[in-house]
């Protein structure tokens, strides 16, 4: 029988679809694991209502467990409380980074009609004169942007509370 | 329960009708930020959709799943309000009925936080951090449309001409609603009605556009009575379920 945190270990090898950098510990959708008479509960969360990530997580988690002989658990999907970017490792911010994506700045995009979007620094030169080119990116749960000095073209993971 | 079914069903359609229409414009936005734009709002709203469906399935207890309710009723089953099955038009009627349904969705859901049914309050708390960004980018562009060119203020007026007169059904209440905001579990819609009016005008003045005196109301797409665009979405929607039976993807 493995332990809490050996199982934790285990479930770190679950990484998102659409950021294989991240596991789910460091994303934040992955909320508890408690062991019960008939076997592991394990909470997760989505990102986003239609987060079409969240299945394939689903049958990676099983895919993994049973790999490891794991085969008494269940899998529960619970909204509350919603997830929210706050949720993200600092670790798994530091990863995003690297990998390309500029982190959640900590404001959210004020809901003022016009307001100036965050100010996100851009991943590869780290200049802050970047510009928002849509509100809406590549994911549900990303922005679009572009550095205005290196000229790259970037996500920014949006910052949602 | 049966009320809560009911009411479920009629937020729930409304997501994945809206949802639907919206997906219609994969690859064929203006732009291509628009065009992932608006399936990305499509996909919130299908997503929305599902967790609505599968509460409200699972209340119904008859083994229904959400996909079920999804795919295989027939048109007057479906509870949406006519306003989100309204064809998209040109880029205004798209984002002018976006523009209408996010006001009313996002003062829904706050009120819905506070539901006396803790799972509804728990979608609400999900949905509404989405419907934020739905509604600003529709205002954003309502603004833009109206305070823009010549051609665009004129089809912008049109849209709010054409659409207005689908509004007044999103505060419709019948015993299914009235029972429920009795009982806490949802607001009572018609105090949402000046709420609604109120933000509604405030971008509307911003983007030089003006309503409708008019007050000549139609909807009973809450009842199940649809306009004659509803069969087409349908069609559309449901054929891989009807002509191949319980595919999976």
């Amino acid at each position: 029988m493995v332990s809490k945190e050996e199982l934790l270990a285990i479930l770190d090898a679950v990484k998102d679809p659409e950021i294989p950098v991240l596991s789910i510990r460091d994303l934040g959708i992955l909320r508890a694991v408690n062991l019960t008479p008939d076997g592991w509960i394990i909470d997760i969360t989505p990102t986003y209502s239609g987060c079409p990530a969240m299945i394939t997580i689903e049958e990676e988690i099983a895919k993994v467990l049973n790999a490891h002989g794991i085969t008494q658990f269940t899998i529960n999907s619970s909204l509350s409380p919603a997830w929210t970017t706050d949720w993200i490792t600092e670790e798994g911010k530091q990863k995003l980074e690297e990998y390309g994506i500029a982190p959640p700045v900590e404001e959210v995009d004020k809901s003022v009609l016009f307001s100036k979007p965050p100010v996100v620094p851009c991943p590869k030169c780290k200049e802050t004169n970047t510009k928002m080119i849509s509100q809406f990116g590549s994911t549900a749960c990303k922005a679009h942007y572009q550095c205005q000095e290196c000229l790259e073209p970037f996500d920014y993971f949006k910052c949602l509370r | 329960m049966e009320h809560t079914y009911k009411f479920l069903s009629r937020i729930g359609d409304d997501s994945l009708i809206l949802g639907q229409r919206l997906a219609e414009l994969c690859g064929h936005g203006p732009i291509l930020e628009e065009d992932i734009a608006l399936t990305n709002i499509s996909l919130d709203l299908i997503g929305q959709a599902t967790n609505i469906y599968t509460y409200a399935a699972q209340l119904e207890g008859k083994g229904r799943d959400a996909d079920a309710l999804a795919f295989l009723r027939l048109e007057h089953q479906y509870l949406n309000a006519i306003l989100v099955e309204q064809p998209n038009g040109n880029f205004a009627d798209t984002l002018v009925r976006q523009f209408f349904f996010d006001v009313y969705r996002k003062l829904l859901f706050e009120q819905l936080l506070t539901s006396t049914d803790k799972q509804i309050a728990a979608i609400a708390e999900k949905s509404l951090k989405e419907t934020r960004y739905h509604l600003k980018h529709s205002s954003e562009w309502v603004i833009r449309l109206g305070d823009g060119t010549e051609q665009s203020k004129e089809r912008a007026q049109f849209a709010i001409l054409d659409l207005w007169r689908y509004t007044d059904e999103l505060f419709y209440m019948d015993e299914t609603e009235i029972q429920l905001a009795k009982a806490g579990v949802i607001p009572n819609l018609k105090d949402l009605k000046p709420l609604w009016m109120e933000q509604v005008l405030s971008v509307l003045n911003l983007a030089t556009l003006t309503l409708p005196e008019n007050q000549g109301f139609f909807g009973a797409g809450r009842q199940g009575r649809h306009s004659e665009h509803m069969g087409f979405l349908l069609a559309q929607l449901q054929y891989m379920q009807r002509v191949y039976p319980n595919m999976q993807w």
